[in-house]
Order: structure tokens, then C-alpha cells, then sequence
């Protein structure tokens, strides 16, 4: 029992709640306050991730319950390394949002909040039911985020968005009662022990619910039949929002890769690997898409929503083969993708403030103001993103393309990875030098005023690119044993023998 | 028992997936309540049917499994919660379209006289 491990759910839950009494409260209260609320989750997940180097797994079980009996939280080095990503993502975003996107609506850090502890709960969780809980409190935090700015440019993509996610609910709570109703556990420890043992008559029920469960997962992660509500949800919503949603998909790639590397692993029997001979043409399929997208995007806002498929693709491709050196290099990536992405959107918001009326649209237009730092970030957070060196996405891209064996899945890997991040390449080229080069005379009307705090935000969150590429030996190192523990699916096993408080020794 | 069981969840899903694709948010609405009507009986049925047996293991032969129950009412709890919040989403719909299309705009048709357009949007 280790009581650290509930504090990233109760720090933004608590904060949360303050924020829920304080909508009439003073502007800069309520913002200290929910920064400092974010700050605190920083340290805490810091926290988390020392404690999770030493490869042991921690259990916190709810009201004492020896596992399987009871709900537990885990911490192993995956979960920590997704708190950290999470929260240092948000941290920025949150700083952001003090530059004026927080306003018109008293609720903002409320769901900014909460929608922090639905991601920390998912990520923390050792319980498929839990899981499922997780999803819906993300979720329904997400909804008000996505509508929050007003403007009827929100109203039908958040429509979709909900509709398709309430559907998705349904399909999870479906597959989680025909797992259920053959294993008799939700506990994914004692799924893993349950699912080898299924008897031959019932095979096709947790395979079918194993399935479901792939689809629904595949749809909050926007793998591609599922994919596209994305490019408008995110392309429309609030800049801080659209890059805190960055990580979203990311909590469908992690609970990919936690059910199956855990419940349908290697010892998994009879269904062992399931649904990874799917996942692997899918991820290309969902790549070659993105770009596709990506080179027909007319504003920067949803190049950069098709960049977050893009990025989806590449992290599923190698988690699907499924080697350790794949599921590390994917990780490696993930870290670098979620952050690149998140700064672009910002930065994307910020050159729109500068643009007037031409906005974000990739059109040509009179000079903006500041264009020298806001094309240098663009420059950053492009390059970074594309996969060229020096920053980190070349880094995490080739340590993907290492990590495949020769045969025929490297051959399309390659492939569709170099040609896709050519393309990819071609498109942000493309938007800078339009956006940022061929400019008309005349001036800007209507321009925003630059503030310090979003400017700062955007860039340390872009320049993080840079932090990964200086840390890349200690974060390689950690990713490579987090993907050694993931494989190593006994030791997970262990937590359902974690002593109780009161009787330990 | 089963039967009547499984055919009322059977209608209840095959009604409520039909009305989600329907184009119009009322349907749709409609859909996901239906939808999860059925969800929530299947998930109680994934603790087997029994009726009149104790909650408790080792006390008689059978017993009636009280985990998906307590699941059951998680599930109808978030699902109300969710089915209010889309409600309040597709008026806003209407009001900011005003049209309660699902992709706020009916898609253009070419060859439409006037009495239809009014009937398909209803103004």
C-alpha cells in the first residue's frame, strides 16, 4: 500500500472542487489557484516516476481490498512515465490559458482540472471496469472543454464527438460484460491469470469481448475507419484545449498496450496476440492517412489535427509487431509527438492572434507582426514533428524504424514511415512558406496584442523538442526498461498477492 | 426466461443503434437512451439470471453474482448523466442552425422545390 499513488487523482480533484465554489471569486485567485493546483500534479507525478525507476509495482487498494476483491491503482513505469507526460503537458497549456482563453466561461479550470484527474485515474487504474469509469470522467470533462470559446464553429463537431463517444461507451460496457461473464474478474491482474484458463466453449465470447474492446480503444486513440471526427473536433476547439487534447489519443495507444501486452499477451493461450495482426496494417493505413490529410489541410489548426493521426499510426505500427525495442521506441516517440503537437497548437493560435482576418488559413497575407519568433517556433515545433534532425521526432522515428526485424512488415514499415514523413515534411514546408513568407503589402487589421505569458507557454513547450534530444540517453534508458517490464507480464501478476495494510510481515 | 431476456435486449439495441443513424438529433438522442437500456440489461445478464438466490458464496448451490449489479448501476448513473448533458449539446444545436440536423445544415440537394424543403426542415 503506498499512499503517494492516489495523490495525481486527489490533487486536481480537490483543486477542482475549490474551483467549482470560486466561480465568482476574483479573476487572478481563481488563476493562482488552479496553476499552482497543476503545479503541484507536476511534482507529485515527478514524484511518482522516482518511485516507479526501482521496477517494482505499487498497488493502492481502495478501502483495504485484497485485489481481486477490490479496485487497485498500480504504478509501474509505464503509468509514470504517462503522469509525467500528461501533466508537464498540461502545465504549459494551463499557462496558456491564462492569456485570455480561460475567460468566458467560469467553469474553464474547473474542467481543465477534472478532465486531469479522468487522464490520471485512466492511466493509474488496475481495473478494466475502473478503466471504463476513467474514460467517461475524461470524457464528460472533455465535452465542456471542447464546447468551451462559444461560437456555433463547436457546436456540430462536439456533437459528433459526444454521440460517437457515448456509442463507444456502450461498445466498451458490452465487451467488458462478455469479459466478464466467462472470466468472472475485471481486475487486469487476475485477467491475465483468468484468460489462458477460459474453456474452449467460451473462447469465442472473451475473443469477441477482446475485439470490442480493441474497437473502442481504437476509437478514443482515432485509428482509421474511427478516425475522423478528430480533424474538426480539434481543429475547431480552444488552442489550450486542442493541445491538452493531444494527449487523448495517447490514453487509447496506452490502454492498447496495457490490456493487450497484459490480458492477450504471449501467455495468453489460445489468444494470445489478439487483434495485433489487425492493429499493424491498420497503424500504416491510419499513417498514410494522416498525411494524406495533413497535405490537404487549408488552416494550420487541423494540419496540425492531422498530425496528431499521423502520429498515431507511427506509435501503434511498432506497439502492434510488439517487440521490446518497439514498444520502446514508440514510447520514446510518444513523449516527443504529445509535446510537439501540444506546442504546435499553441503556436498555430498564436500566429492566427497575428494574422487578423487571414487567421490560421494557409493563404497569403500581409506581413504579421513577431513573425520572427512565431516562425522560428513554427520552425521548431514543424521540424521536430516531421521527424528531421536535429530534435526529438527523428530521434523516436529512428529508433522505430530500428526496432523492426527484417522481413515484410519492415519492408512496409519503412515504406510508409519515410514516405510518409516526406509528405509530411512537404506539407509544414509548404504552410511556413506560405504563412510566413510570400506576403502581400498592406497591414494587419484587427490584430490581437502578443502576451508574454502565452508567448512563454508556446515556446517552452516547443523547446521541450530540444530538453528530450539533450535527455535522450537517460529517457531511452528508462522507455527500454519500461518496455522490459511491460513484456515481463509475471511480475504484474504479483500485485494480487500485495500485502494489506494491517497485515504486512 | 433467457429468451424473453435476450429478445428484449436484442429490440432494445437493434432499435437504438437503427435511431443513431437516423440524421436528426431527437432520433439520435433517442438512440443513445435505447442503446444503453439494452447495454445495462446485457451487462446484468453477464452475471447469469436467477431469481430469489442469495448474494452469497458457500450459503446454497446457486447464487445471484451482485458485482454486475453494482456495475449495472455505475453504468445507468454516468449513462443518465451523459444522456442530459447530450440533450442540453443537441438544442444548442438547434439553436445555433436553427435546424436539428446532426450536421447542422441539411446536405444541398439539387432538385428541391420550396413545400419539401419546408417539410424536410421543418420551418
Amino acid at each position: 500500500m503506498n499512499h503517494w499513488l492516489t495523490a495525481p487523482i486527489l490533487i486536481p480533484l480537490l483543486g477542482g472542487i475549490l474551483q467549482t465554489f470560486m466561480g465568482y471569486a476574483p479573476i487572478p485567485l481563481r488563476r493562482t489557484l488552479a496553476v499552482a493546483t497543476t503545479v503541484l500534479l507536476v511534482a507529485a507525478s515527478f514524484i511518482l516516476l522516482s518511485l516507479a525507476t526501482d521496477d517494482a509495482y505499487r498497488v493502492y487498494a481502495f478501502g483495504n481490498w485484497q485485489p481481486p476483491f477490490g479496485i487497485v491503482l498500480v504504478l509501474d513505469r509505464l503509468a509514470a512515465l504517462m503522469l509525467v507526460m500528461t501533466s508537464v503537458l498540461a502545465l504549459f497549456c494551463h499557462i496558456y490559458s491564462l492569456g485570455g482563453a480561460d475567460q468566458g466561461n467560469r467553469q474553464f479550470h474547473t474542467l481543465f482540472l477534472f478532465q486531469l484527474m479522468g487522464l490520471n485515474i485512466a492511466f493509474l487504474t488496475g481495473d478494466l471496469f475502473n478503466l471504463f469509469v476513467a474514460f467517461e470522467v475524461l470524457l464528460i470533462a472533455s465535452y465542456g472543454l471542447l464546447m468551451h470559446g462559444g461560437g456555433t464553429v463547436r457546436t456540430v463537431p462536439g456533437l459528433h464527438y459526444v454521440v460517437l463517444n457515448l456509442a463507444g461507451s456502450a461498445i466498451f460496457l458490452i465487451s467488458v460484460g462478455m469479459i466478464y461473464s466467462v472470466t468472472g474478474t475485471l481486475n487486469m491482474a487476475d485477467l491475465a491469470v483468468k484468460v489462458p484458463q477460459v474453456a474452449d466453449e467460451n473462447l469465442n465470447i472473451v475473443q469477441a469481448g477482446g475485439m470490442m474492446l480493441l474497437v473502442v480503444f481504437a476509437l478514443k486513440a482515432a485509428i482509421l475507419p474511427l478516425c475522423f471526427w478528430l480533424p474538426k473536433a480539434y481543429g475547431n476547439a480552444t488552442a489550450p484545449v486542442a493541445a491538452l487534447f493531444a494527449v487523448m489519443t495517447k490514453v487509447g495507444i496506452y490502454a492498447i498496450i496495457r490490456v493487450y501486452l497484459l490480458v492477450f499477451g504471449d501467455n495468453a493461450g489460445p489468444l494470445a496476440n489478439l487483434g495485433m495482426d489487425w492493429l499493424f496494417p491498420l497503424a500504416l493505413i491510419t499513417l498514410a492517412m494522416g498525411v494524406i490529410g495533413a497535405l490537404g489541410a487549408n488552416n494550420l489548426r487541423s494540419l496540425i489535427a492531422w498530425q496528431v493521426i499521423i502520429s498515431v499510426g507511427t506509435l501503434l505500427a511498432p506497439i502492434a509487431l510488439g517487440s521490446q525495442a518497439g514498444i520502446s521506441a514508440a514510447l520514446f516517440y510518444m513523449l516527443s509527438t504529445t509535446w510537439t503537437v501540444g506546442g504546435l497548437f499553441l503556436v498555430a493560435n498564436l500566429i492566427a492572434g497575428q494574422r487578423g482576418g487571414a487567421a490560421d488559413y494557409i493563404i497569403t497575407a500581409p506581413k504579421m507582426h513577431h513573425r520572427r519568433l512565431l516562425g522560428v517556433l513554427f520552425m521548431l515545433g514543424a521540424v521536430a514533428a516531421a521527424g528531421l534532425p536535429p530534435l526529438s521526432g527523428f530521434l523516436g522515428k529512428v529508433l522505430i524504424l530500428k526496432s523492426v526485424d527484417s522481413g515484410v512488415p519492415m519492408a512496409w514499415l519503412w515504406g510508409v514511415l519515410l514516405v510518409g514523413s516526406f509528405l509530411t515534411i512537404l506539407a509544414y514546408s509548404r504552410a511556413g512558406s506560405i504563412v510566413f513568407w510570400r506576403t502581400i503589402d498592406g497591414h494587419v487589421d484587427a490584430r490581437e496584442s502578443l502576451s508574454g505569458t502565452t508567448a512563454v507557454a508556446a515556446a517552452l513547450l516547443t523547446a521541450l523538442s530540444v530538453v528530450i534530444v539533450a535527455l535522450a540517453n537517460p529517457i531511452n534508458a528508462y522507455t527500454e526498461a519500461t518496455a522490459a517490464q511491460l513484456l515481463d507480464t509475471s511480475a504484474y501478476l504479483e500485485i494480487l498477492k500485495a500485502p494489506m495494510a494491517g497485515e504486512e510481515n | 426466461m433467457e429468451l424473453v431476456f435476450a429478445l428484449v435486449i436484442g429490440t432494445l439495441t437493434a432499435t437504438g443503434v437503427y435511431l443513431l443513424l437516423r440524421a436528426r438529433t431527437f432520433p439520435v438522442v433517442m438512440g443513445l437512451t435505447l442503446l444503453s437500456y439494452g447495454v445495462n440489461l446485457f451487462l446484468f445478464s453477464s452475471g447469469r439470471l436467477a431469481t430469489g438466490e442469495q448474494p452469497i458464496l458457500g450459503t446454497a448451490d446457486s447464487y445471484s453474482d451482485p458485482l454486475p449489479q453494482a456495475l449495472v448501476l455505475t453504468a445507468i448513473v454516468i449513462g443518465f448523466a451523459m444522456t442530459a448533458f447530450v440533450v442540453v449539446l443537441s438544442l444548442r444545436n438547434l439553436a445555433d442552425n436553427d435546424d436539428d440536423h446532426v450536421d447542422g445544415t441539411q446536405p444541398k440537394q439539387p432538385d428541391i422545390d420550396v413545400q419539401d424543403e419546408e417539410e424536410i426542415t421543418g420551418k
